[in-house]
């Protein structure tokens, strides 16, 4: 089992929006939906590295700033071209108003 | 063997079409006609990652042999299209071979505009395939001195590229400024400068008289009287659609293949899209336009796949462009010549983006610049704004903390 992680308060991610969580030398990205549940990927798109939580959140879909790449970031499944590689995806929690990850 | 879906061209815009094909359900026999001695590939890359990746590049494949069968897309490379018979609805390959069809695409793309001064020596090169930038990046040493003919995106993408290896740069462009197709002065003045103050030297209105090969260099006398000497003269003078397949079978060229909404030809049979193609661009009236452009080249090979298969969806995107300079990047988003004014927001450390509006208060256009990825977003949310020809409040765009997205949700 590995630990829970925090990473920012519930409130710092708007609702349909995405943040930059850098942890030991990794970076991920973690996901408000529009339904308000979180989510956490990794935080480079598979195309070229580029941050994801510079792009635009539209309903389960992240769509990477570069080039318009798209995955789904609840599955982390990659969704159009020029994508085609997965996103790993992390479990989260939320408690007490805080977003905790497992990165393992 | 039964008529199926037949593309020649095997670029972003062939492949694209290839997918769709399948996504769309189509499960009779699909051709992808290529040329090249390479399985398709991103072209974007070779004027960046591919001059300067410390090791040897690979081309970034779009679709592997793995991908296409699993497709089952038939993929002939290496076996130009030589003649197409549209009496006999067939297309006539470099080898002999002749492939019928009940639908063709045409996805040829462009090629580098030819300077004749030039000539072809050893010390001339263009960019346009990965073979090309495999002969550029031979040539690119710390201590060369490199001339790019032309201030266009390929150009000062490539000047970044070589500037960045240690390479002497000089840009020499006949406008009076770099970036003077599709780009508003404001950024293009911002691009000038970042490139200057990497040490890349840029000559503006400036004709070339002629190009001397001297055996160890080259002398590139410009009609001003000024000379520049260099190891390697690269030509990045624009690009020009690659027609000559339709041409000659008598489909109708106006500045690319002409295609209508549905980027048809002038035969009910053929389609053309990407580089290669001219079309009616809906957001702007139907104003008759041909694109180099990634993401384009990637919608409309998905569209004209829909209407190969008989959707009669009509092509309603937004222009839509990148290009890496350096640590910037700029994004444009809709024509920026179809602004009448222009409303400006700075997002901080130097970003900037300038919306361009038409008389009636439509937004038509946005074009930014910053370090790495700081315009996407709004640039990205301005161009589903121009689909929707909205009339964003002038005062709102010019002000950062306006989210465009609550514009678009309004
Ligand atoms: C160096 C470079 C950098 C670029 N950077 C960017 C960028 O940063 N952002 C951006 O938006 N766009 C960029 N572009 C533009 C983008 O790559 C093109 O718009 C895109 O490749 C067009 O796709 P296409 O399939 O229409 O044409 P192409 O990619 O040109 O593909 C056409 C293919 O058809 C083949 N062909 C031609 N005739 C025949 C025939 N008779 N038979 C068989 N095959 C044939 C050609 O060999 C070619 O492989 C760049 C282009 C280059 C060259
Ligand atoms: S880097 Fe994400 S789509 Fe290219």
């Amino acid at each position: 089992m590995t630990d829970w992680i925090e990473a920012c308060g519930a409130e710092d991610i708007d609702e349909e929006d995405v943040i930059r969580f850098d942890h030991a030398g990794r970076t991920f990205a973690i996901y408000r939906s529009p339904g308000n549940e979180y989510f956490a990927t990794d935080g480079l798109c598979t195309h070229e590295k580029v941050h994801l939580a510079g792009g635009l959140v539209m309903d389960d879909i992240i769509e990477c700033p570069k080039h318009n790449g798209r995955f789904n970031y609840k599955t982390g499944a990659a969704r159009g071209a020029p994508v085609c590689v997965d996103l790993r995806t992390y479990p989260v929690k939320v408690e007490d108003g805080k977003v905790f990850l497992q990165v393992g | 063997m039964p008529a199926g879906m037949v593309i020649v061209g095997a670029g972003e815009c062939g492949v694209r079409a290839a997918v769709a094909l399948r996504e769309n359900g189509f499960d009779g026999p699909v051709t992808l006609i290529g040329e090249e001695a390479h399985l398709p590939y991103e072209r974007p890359p070779l004027s960046k990652q591919a001059m300067t990746a410390p090791d040897m590049p690979l081309a970034r494949t779009i679709l592997d042999a793995e991908g296409f069968a699993r497709l089952g897309v038939d993929f002939v490379g290496r076996n130009p299209a030589a003649r197409l018979d549209r009496a006999g609805r067939a297309v006539h390959l470099g080898d002999g071979r002749i492939v019928p069809f009940e639908r063709l695409l045409i996805a040829t793309g462009s090629v580098p505009r030819r300077l004749a001064l030039a000539g072809s020596g050893p010390r001339i090169a263009y960019l346009r395939t990965f073979d090309d930038a495999l002969a550029i990046r031979a040539r690119l040493r710390g201590n060369c001195r490199v001339a790019i003919i032309g201030g266009g995106f390929i150009g000062l993408e490539l000047a970044a590229s070589a500037r960045s290896l240690g390479a002497g740069v000089s840009v020499i462009e006949a406008q009076p400024r770099i970036l003077m197709r599709g780009v508003p002065a404001e950024i293009a003045a911002v691009v000038h400068d970042l490139h200057r103050g990497k040490g890349v030297e840029i000559a503006c209105g400036e004709q070339i008289a002629s190009i001397e090969d001297e055996t160890h260099h080259i002398l590139i006398r410009l009609a001003g009287g000024h000379a520049v000497e260099a190891d390697l003269a690269v030509i990045g003078i624009g690009a020009i659609p690659v027609t000559s397949l339709a041409e000659s079978a008598g489909l109708a060229v106006d500045n690319g293949i002409a295609v209508d909404d549905r980027l048809r030809t002038s035969d009910p049979n053929i389609f053309a899209a990407g580089d290669c193609c001219s079309f009616p661009l809906s957001v702007y009236g139907g104003r008759r336009v041909r694109l180099e452009a990634w993401r384009n080249a990637q919608e409309q090979g998905a569209l004209a796949a829909r209407n190969m298969l008989g959707a009669d969806e009509s092509h309603a995107a937004v222009p839509w462009f990148w290009s890496d300079q350096h640590e910037m990047t700029l994004y444009i988003a809709g024509l920026a010549d179809e602004g009448r004014s222009v409303v400006r927001r700075d997002l901080g450390g130097g970003a900037f983006i300038l919306f361009g509006l038409a008389a009636d208060g439509r937004l038509v256009a946005a074009s930014g610049i910053g370090q790495g990825d700081t315009v996407a977003r709004d640039i990205r949310l301005a161009e589903m704004l121009i689909a929707r020809q909205a009339r964003p409040d002038p005062s709102a765009l010019a002000c950062a903390g306006t989210k465009l997205r609550q514009m678009l949700a309004a």
